[in-house]
């Protein structure tokens, strides 16, 4: 009992105990690796965002001529042959296809009519296909023939591919931070004060502020194990772009770390304001829920009604979610995104100033 | 057991909002000595341990530990004290070793941890978590984590609470070793004949006051002099007897 006590080796005794206490739990496992993850493969197997659009031949319809043979060429288009027009017509009312064309031979001038039958049901994929067969008729008329006014010349920049991947893994690591930081935090707090185990922990000479950081260290340094193996999954698995590779890899922890502070602010608030255990998942439902679906982890924030924007715009993983992309997919720097990060700074003064206030130890 | 104060408590008083646990206690406890705090269920044993753990703020009153008072020095107090908590849970997923460990960083010792489980005879369950273990084993392994830093004073908050005779026993057995090897042991219960077997020392508490302090033998030896009589003559035996009898008195895991 001579020696000095040691702060430092009580705080890592604690993240040790907290970290291996973590790894066997299987709802921080669950919510912090599976469901991101399975949102990344059924993302990242629905293709890399292209479009198709899917057109019925009539029966009937002629099949040797320069229209059918031109549209097998685009990769847009999908063909589908051999149906009934019965069958087609209910798949069109369905529509799961887009649109159906019926070409005829005529016998006068011009060789062709196609007529096309577009539907309701598919507005988008209809105008596609318009757009598509006005410039594949345009061509084919034109063949032969010099153009009297004017001919456009088209070319394609070759950029980097953006995939699906690209907008929905960083809004699954996101959501992934915010779930482990809120839940996770709130439960443990909550149960060890519950369950005394608190009380015994101040029986001993360890400092408030040891618990704290002890969890703390814990908890980042689970999630961002998580966060690294999120990344590197969909790095190698599905193409995720890392514009920098390793320095990307470790700006987006960098993002990961503040952002998770915050969170871990949030889950402070909700372990001291929860009456018992079954009020958690509410509360903290209330917190992450609405930044689940506004914060642009599946859609980007512009797709939504104007009067939502402006709320999604003042939740802070909108911003993590944000720096994330521009960090991971354009290459930024920590300072291109300053903006999103001095947001994110803001909300953890807030929520730390809430925290202080309602936390509770015993 | 010597005659030095270790721990003494003077006029303490501890008021919560309208009522007031405890009313002006004074007692001492002796080093190298098991000393009782006996009485009823919120007669405020527990508040007045509490309050010498330094776990819980007085009212009024001074309460000095091994010469440091608790108003100061409540870190170094800590250090020289093991604590039982009534009821207290472990960290969550965490088996026996782990725990442990942890316990050993909070306190800043190095044990070992599997020694620490030798000495409670919990060895086998090294691997086991808290939760899986015996009511018995685990007031044992509390025990335990109380003198992962090798303290001068434990403190057991009805440590026997809900246990079958044989792990009672194994009990008494285990707090009279850690008594016979140098700590002074505090503890609370409301089973007398455990305070008459175990305690050098016992304290009468009763709506926050003490009545009576005294050895279990004088306290006895006062009321049949003042002509108590038991209603009925006592059998040379008890039914617990009976049952130990018939079960046996050796380790059982149960």
């Amino acid at each position: 009992m001579n020696r000095p006590y040691s702060n430092t080796k009580a705080t890592l005794a604690l993240a040790k105990a907290s970290f291996r206490s973590i790894m066997r739990s299987p709802s921080a496992v669950v919510f912090t690796l599976a469901f991101p993850l399975i949102f990344i493969l059924v993302f990242g197997f629905l293709g890399g965002g292209r479009v198709r659009v899917d057109v019925a031949i009539a029966p009937g319809s002629d099949l040797q001529n320069p229209v059918i043979a031109a549209l097998e060429k685009i990769s847009v288009v999908h063909l589908i042959r051999d149906k009934s027009t019965e069958e087609i017509k209910t798949a069109l009312e369905k529509g799961s296809y887009d649109a159906v064309i019926d070409v005829r031979r005529n016998t006068g001038q011009p060789a062709f009519l196609a007529s096309v039958q577009y539907t309701s049901a598919s507005v988008d994929k209809g105008n596609i296909l318009k757009s598509v067969l006005n410039n594949l008729i345009y061509s084919v008329n034109a063949q032969d023939r010099a153009p009297a006014v004017a001919e456009l010349k088209e070319s394609t920049v070759q950029g980097r591919v953006y995939r699906t991947i690209d907008f929905i893994l960083p809004g699954q690591l996101g959501f992934s931070l915010l779930s482990t930081g809120v839940f996770g935090t709130a439960f443990v707090f909550f149960s060890l004060r519950q369950n005394l185990v608190i009380k015994r922990f101040f029986a001993t000479p360890v400092k408030r502020s040891s618990i704290v950081f002890g969890e703390g260290i814990a908890r980042i340094g689970f999630a961002l194990l998580g966060a690294v193996f999120i990344i590197l999954v969909g790095h190698f698995c599905f193409h995720f772009t890392l514009v920098h590779g390793a320095v990307t890899v470790i700006n987006m922890l960098l993002l990961s770390l503040m952002g998770l502070i915050v969170f871990m602010g949030f889950g402070f608030v909700v372990s001291g304001i929860a009456k018992s255990e079954s009020t958690i998942p509410p509360i903290s439902n209330i917190i992450t829920l609405p930044q689940f679906l506004l914060s642009g982890t599946f859609f980007s924030i512009e797709a939504f009604p104007s009067w939502l924007q402006p709320i999604s715009r003042a939740l802070p993983l909108t911003y993590l979610n944000d720096a994330m992309r521009k960090v991971a997919f354009e290459g930024a720097g920590l300072w291109d995104v300053k903006q999103q990060i001095l947001i994110i700074a803001v909300w953890g003064i807030g929520v730390y100033a809430v925290a202080v206030k309602v936390f509770k130890w015993e | 057991m010597g005659t030095r104060a270790i721990i003494s408590v003077k006029d303490l008083v501890k008021k919560y909002d309208d009522f007031t646990a405890v009313k002006g206690l004074s007692f001492e406890v002796f080093e190298n000595e098991i000393f009782g705090l006996l009485g009823p269920n919120g007669a405020g044993k527990t508040t007045t341990l509490e309050i010498i753990e330094t776990l819980r703020e007085k009212t009024s009153g001074e309460v000095w530990v091994d010469g440091l008072s608790v108003d100061t020095d409540a870190g170094k107090i800590k250090q020289l004290i093991g604590v039982q908590l009534q009821a207290a849970g472990y960290y969550p997923n965490l088996n026996l070793v782990e725990l442990i460990e942890l316990f050993s960083g909070l306190y800043g010792s190095d044990v070992k941890p599997m020694e620490m489980l030798e000495k409670v005879n919990l060895q086998d369950k090294a691997k086991a978590k808290y939760k899986a273990l015996s009511g018995g084993q685990k007031q044992r392994f509390s025990i335990a984590t109380t003198l992962i830093n090798s303290p001068k004073i434990i403190f057991l908050d009805e440590p026997t609470t809900g246990l079958d005779p044989q792990a009672r026993r194994n009990l008494w057995d285990l707090i009279t070793e850690i008594r016979d090897q140098g700590t002074t042991v505090v503890l609370t219960t409301h089973y007398m004949d455990e305070a008459e077997q175990l305690c050098d020392r016992v304290a009468f508490v009763e709506k926050g006051e003490i009545m009576v302090l005294d050895t279990p033998d004088n306290l006895i030896d006062q009321l049949v002099n003042s002509g108590f009589e038991r209603k009925k003559e006592v059998k040379k035996a008890n039914l617990e007897d009976v049952f130990i009898s018939l079960t046996g008195k050796e380790w059982r895991e149960g």
